[in-house]
C-alpha cells in the first residue's frame, strides 16, 4: 500500500495572522462596548421593575445581572473547553483512527480552563449571596423566621465538614478538584502529544490511551458532580436526577460545534490538508446524533416532570414557561438546538459540505448559550432577567477571548501530531 | 412469456483485479449487467458507476408519514373518540403524544425501508433468483454482462477484453424466463 504521508507537509504550524487576530479583537470590542452599554442601562434604567421586587422585600441591584451573566458564560465555556479534551480522551481510549491529524484541533479548546477556573473561583466570591440562594447562612439557623429545612437538609453538601452556613468548603474543595485534575490531564495529554513529536513510536499512543481511560473515568463522575453544583444548586429546593447528563449534553454539542467549526476554519486557511470530506462528514454526523441526544434528555426530563405534575419538581417548568420573559425561549432552545440541526444536517451532503456545518454549528453554539441561559438566569434574576445588551455583549466577550486563547495556543506547537501512529489510517478514511 | 436472455460471464479470483477489470471493461464501452461476489467489495459500487441509493428518501417519507399517523391517531382518540381526564392535563396533550409519535416514526421508518428495499431488489419469496455461478457464493467474483445491451459489440471482442482484463474464465450463460 503506498504510504501517503510524504504528500502533506506535516511540520505545518498555524500562523496566526494579524488580519484575523484584528478581527477577532473587533468581535471582543464589540462585545465589550455592548457589555458597557448594557452595564449603563441596568443603572440608570430599569425603574419598573425596581419597585415590584421591593415590594417583595428584595431590592434588585443591576450588577446583580452582571454576575448572573458572567456565571452563565463561565459553565458554558468552561463546558466547551473540557469537552475538547474530553473528546481528545475518547478518541484514544476508543483507538479512534480517523481522528488523528485533528486531535490538536480538540485538545486546543482546553488552553481556555486554567482561565475559566480563576474566572470562576473569583466570580463565586465576588457574587455569591446573588446568584447561590444557599449561601445564606440564616437558612440553616433555627432560630431565624427564614429557617428552610429543606435546604438545611442538603447544606451538607455544600458546607461539609463545617457547620452549615460557614464558609462552603466541600463545594469549593470540588471545584479545585475538578479544575485541577482536568487541567492535569489536559497538560498529560499536551506533554505526551509533545514528546510524540520529538520521539515518535508507538509507546506515546500506549500511554496516552491508560491516561485517556483514567481521564474519562475520572470526568464521569465531575462533569455530573459540576452540573450539579455549577447549575442545579442555583434552583436550590428543586432537582433533577439526569440534570448531569443534561448538562453534559448540551456542553458537548457545543464543544462538538466549537471543534467542527475550527477544523473547517482550518481548512479554509489551508491548514490540515489531509483531513477530506470524509472526516468532516464524521464530524457532521457527531453533531447531528449529540443534538438529537441532548434533545432526547431535554424531553426526558420534561416529559417525567410534567406528567408527574409534582408541585416541587414542576415549578422548575413553571419559572420558565409561564414567565414573559422567558416563555419564549424554551421554544427558541428546542428550534435551535433541536428541529434545526436535524432537519439540516439529515442529509448526507449537508455534513459533508463546510458551508452547512458552519451555519449550523454556528447556531447550536448560540443555541446552547440560550440553553445554559434558561438555567441560570430564571433561578437568579427572576423577572428582572432577559436577554438584552448586556446577555449578548458579555457572550461575544466570553467567546472571542476563548477564541483568541485557542488559536494562539494552536500557533506554538504543530497542527498535526506528525508521529500519530493512525495518522496512515486517517488519510484512507473513506465513508 | 418466454424470453431468452444471454450473457458473457467473467470469472476473477481476485477483488483488487476486479476492481480494475470493471474500470477496464467499462472504459473499452462494455456495459456490465451486474458483479457478484461472495462479500461486499469495498468500493465496488463507486467503480460500477452506481448512483447513491434513494433509500433515505424513502426512509424519511415513510417517517414522515409514521409521525403524522401518531399524532393523527392519538389526537383523534384522545379528544374526539374517547375524550379522558389523565393526570389532570387536557384531552389534547400534546407533550404525552410524543413517545408514540417517536416509536412509530421510527417503526414506520425502518418497516418502510425494509419493504421499499425487498421491492427494488426483487426479494419476494415466489421470485425465481438467476443463479449466474453457485461459486459467486464462494470463492469467485463474477462478472455477468448482457449481450442484448452491448449489441454493437462482437461476442468475440467482449470475450478478448475480459479476458486481458483479468478474468480466469469465461463462461456463457442463458436463461429462459
Amino acid at each position: 500500500m503506498a504510504h501517503d504521508v510524504q504528500h502533506y507537509n506535516l511540520d505545518q504550524k498555524f500562523d496566526f495572522r494579524a488580519g484575523t487576530k484584528k478581527a477577532i479583537m473587533t468581535v471582543l470590542g464589540i462585545g465589550a462596548a455592548l457589555l458597557v452599554l448594557g452595564i449603563i442601562l441596568a443603572m440608570t434604567g430599569g425603574g419598573h421593575h425596581e419597585e415590584g421586587a421591593e415590594a417583595a422585600g428584595h431590592a434588585f441591584h443591576w450588577y446583580e445581572r452582571l454576575y448572573a451573566n458572567l456565571w452563565i458564560n463561565n459553565v458554558y465555556f468552561t463546558g466547551i473547553s473540557i469537552v475538547g479534551v474530553f473528546f481528545f480522551a475518547i478518541q484514544y481510549a476508543a483507538q479512534a483512527g480517523w481522528s488523528a491529524p485533528i486531535t490538536r484541533v480538540m485538545l486546543s479548546l482546553g488552553n481556555w480552563l486554567p482561565i475559566a477556573f480563576v474566572l470562576m473561583i473569583v466570580t463565586f466570591f465576588v457574587a455569591n449571596h446573588d446568584l447561590f440562594h444557599w449561601t445564606h447562612s440564616y437558612l440553616f439557623d433555627k432560630s431565624s423566621p427564614e429557617y428552610d429545612s429543606i435546604i438545611d437538609g442538603k447544606g451538607a453538601f455544600f458546607y461539609w465538614p463545617m457547620e452549615k452556613g460557614s464558609f462552603p468548603i466541600f463545594y469549593i474543595a470540588r471545584m479545585i478538584i475538578f479544575f485541577g485534575f482536568w487541567v492535569f490531564f489536559f497538560k498529560k495529554f499536551q506533554k505526551i502529544s509533545a514528546q510524540e513529536d520529538q520521539l515518535g513510536g508507538n509507546s506515546h499512543w500506549f500511554k496516552m490511551r491508560s491516561w485517556s481511560a483514567y481521564f474519562l473515568v475520572f470526568f464521569a463522575v465531575s462533569s455530573s458532580i459540576s452540573a450539579w453544583d455549577w447549575v442545579m444548586s442555583i434552583d436550590t429546593h428543586w432537582f433533577s436526577t439526569l440534570f448531569g447528563w443534561y448538562v453534559f449534553a448540551s456542553w458537548f454539542v457545543a464543544g462538538l460545534s466549537a471543534m467542527t467549526l475550527l477544523t473547517i476554519f482550518l481548512r479554509g486557511q489551508g491548514y490540515l490538508e489531509m483531513v477530506n470530506e470524509n472526516h468532516i462528514h464524521d464530524l457532521g454526523k457527531f453533531v447531528f446524533g449529540f443534538s438529537i441526544f441532548w434533545t432526547y434528555l431535554w424531553f426526558s426530563q420534561f416529559l417525567l416532570i410534567y406528567y408527574a405534575n409534582i408541585p416541587e419538581e414542576t415549578v422548575y417548568f413553571i419559572e420558565r414557561l409561564e414567565s414573559d420573559i422567558y416563555g419564549g425561549f424554551i421554544f427558541v432552545n428546542i428550534l435551535m438546538n433541536f428541529v434545526l440541526p436535524f432537519l439540516v444536517l439529515m442529509t448526507r451532503d449537508a455534513k459533508r459540505h463546510g458551508i452547512f456545518l458552519k451555519v449550523v454549528c454556528t447556531l447550536l453554539i448560540v443555541g446552547h448559550w440560550v440553553d445554559f441561559f434558561l438555567m441560570v438566569q430564571p433561578g437568579t434574576l427572576g423577572h428582572n432577567g432577559g436577554l438584552g445588551l448586556m446577555e449578548v455583549g458579555m457572550l461575544l466577550v466570553y467567546g472571542s477571548s476563548m477564541a483568541l486563547v485557542v488559536l494562539s495556543s494552536l500557533a506554538k506547537g504543530n497542527l498535526v501530531p506528525k508521529n500519530h501512529p493512525m495518522l496512515e489510517e486517517s488519510y484512507h478514511h473513506h465513508i | 412469456m418466454e424470453r431468452d436472455t444471454h450473457f458473457i460471464l467473467g470469472v476473477y479470483e481476485d477483488e483488487d483485479v476486479l476492481l480494475h477489470a470493471v474500470k477496464e471493461v467499462r472504459t473499452s464501452g462494455v456495459k456490465i449487467h451486474e458483479v457478484y461476489s461472495p462479500y461486499p467489495v469495498h468500493g465496488l459500487e463507486h467503480v460500477l458507476g452506481y448512483k447513491r441509493s434513494r433509500l433515505p428518501i424513502a426512509a424519511f417519507l415513510f417517517g414522515m408519514l409514521g409521525t403524522t399517523l401518531a399524532l393523527t391517531m392519538q389526537f383523534y382518540m384522545m379528544r374526539f373518540d374517547w375524550p379522558m381526564i389523565i393526570g389532570g392535563k387536557d384531552f389534547a396533550a400534546f407533550p404525552d403524544f410524543i413517545p408514540v409519535t417517536f416509536e412509530l416514526t421510527v417503526l414506520l421508518a425502518a418497516f418502510g425501508m425494509v419493504g421499499v428495499f425487498m421491492i427494488s431488489s426483487n426479494l419476494k419469496p415466489w421470485a425465481q433468483p438467476r443463479i449466474f455461478d453457485v461459486r459467486s457464493t464462494d470463492d469467485k467474483h463474477i462478472m455477468a454482462i448482457d449481450i442484448a445491451n452491448n449489441g454493437a459489440l462482437e461476442i468475440e471482442k467482449i470475450k478478448e477484453i475480459l479476458k486481458s482484463s483479468g478474468a480466469t474464465e469465461i463462461n456463457n450463460k442463458s436463461f429462459e424466463e
